[in-house]
């Protein structure tokens, strides 16, 4: 499906998203409270999104921005979601009972930047040893032990 | 001369002074010396390698270097049969107890190799990290460090060599620590 499209049908669902093409994929920047609606109809409905290929976070130092890769193996276009959410104590649905990847995922950016999926079935640390403290891909992360800072 | 070139020059041969007597020869040398020479010509490695030095590791254990024309051949799967452990890649706080325990298991006497950057000083590319031991001398002791990221195999050749000759010269950490049991 061409991105105007795959624009058309997310403008359907969900009128306040926004595009951005500058990259590689179609950028779609939507609110994060619609997102876990918009996740169920991108995976079942038309788009047929059935494989979440990244996931990840960014922390712009204001803010966290969440970052969804999605593909789909039946018509081969992927999209990037992208939604900003609130650093100091951010929280976004989960969506690893949609894609089931999402779950080891989830572990992932929840030690590393500390971001609460909700209603994730264990979230845990996934690498990290439990008694961590911190976020270490934050950019104020600070280890006097083992960093020097640049 | 140099300590270094001294201790080369001093395990030339096999330890010991030849008595010559009619007919022959006797030769007479220390029974600790001809343990050390038994045991430095008999090193077993053991199979542990975390990271991109191993790959390097490997290719000193096959045909092309060879690490067994040195007595090095026999690479084991376990602590308890390994003479040294040759620490080829980075070492992460999490590894850390792991290499402990492994380094505990080994028995005595045994010999460090720390090998690369990541193994001597937390590495070029992790150093700083929030996840890496800045060297795996602060895990357990090292007896011989190899510099390079990685280092040729012909420089893993070097320091075995050299690790010979200090178990030869009773230099090693292992033989100063415990100075009365060989």
């Amino acid at each position: 499906m061409q991105n105007e499209e795959i624009k058309e049908y997310i403008i359907s669902q969900e009128p306040e998203a926004k595009f951005d093409e500058t990259g590689e994929w179609l950028n779609v920047i939507i609110n994060p409270l619609s997102w876990r609606l918009l996740a169920e109809k991108l995976k079942n409905a038309d788009l047929q999104l059935d494989y979440l290929f990244c996931l990840t976070c960014i922390d712009w130092k204001t803010h966290l921005t969440m970052v969804y890769h999605l593909t789909s193996t039946k018509y081969r276009h992927s999209i990037v979601i992208k939604t900003d959410i609130n650093r100091i104590a951010p929280q976004i649905e989960t969506v690893s009972d949609i894609w089931r990847t999402a779950e080891f995922h989830e572990r992932e950016v929840f030690e590393l930047f500390g971001v609460e999926f909700l209603h994730h079935p264990d979230l845990r640390k996934l690498i990290l040893t439990d008694d961590f403290e911190g976020y270490p891909l934050r950019k104020d992360f600070e280890d006097p032990i083992n960093m020097i800072k640049l | 001369m140099e300590l270094r070139e001294e201790i080369v020059e001093n395990n030339k041969e096999f330890p010991g002074q030849v008595v010559p007597v009619p007919g022959g020869g006797i030769i007479v040398s220390t029974f600790e010396d001809i343990v050390n020479w038994a045991r430095s010509n008999s090193l077993w490695p053991l199979t542990f390698a975390t990271s991109c030095c191993g790959i390097e590791m490997m290719s000193v254990a096959s045909s092309k270097y060879d690490f067994s024309r040195f007595g090095f051949e026999v690479a084991r799967a376990t602590p308890r049969q390994a003479d040294v452990i040759i620490i080829a890649g980075t070492i992460v706080n999490k590894m850390a107890p792991v290499l402990k325990r492994l380094y505990d298991q080994m028995a005595d006497p045994k010999y460090v190799i720390a090998m690369g950057a990541c193994a001597i000083s937390g590495g070029p590319f992790f150093y700083n990290t929030y996840s890496v031991v800045k060297g795996a001398d602060h895990v357990i002791p090292v007896d011989v460090y190899i510099p390079g990221c990685p280092p040729r195999p012909e420089a893993l050749l070097h320091a075995l060599i050299t690790l010979q000759e200090k178990i030869k010269s009773r230099l090693t950490l292992d033989q100063l620590r415990q100075p009365n049991t060989q």
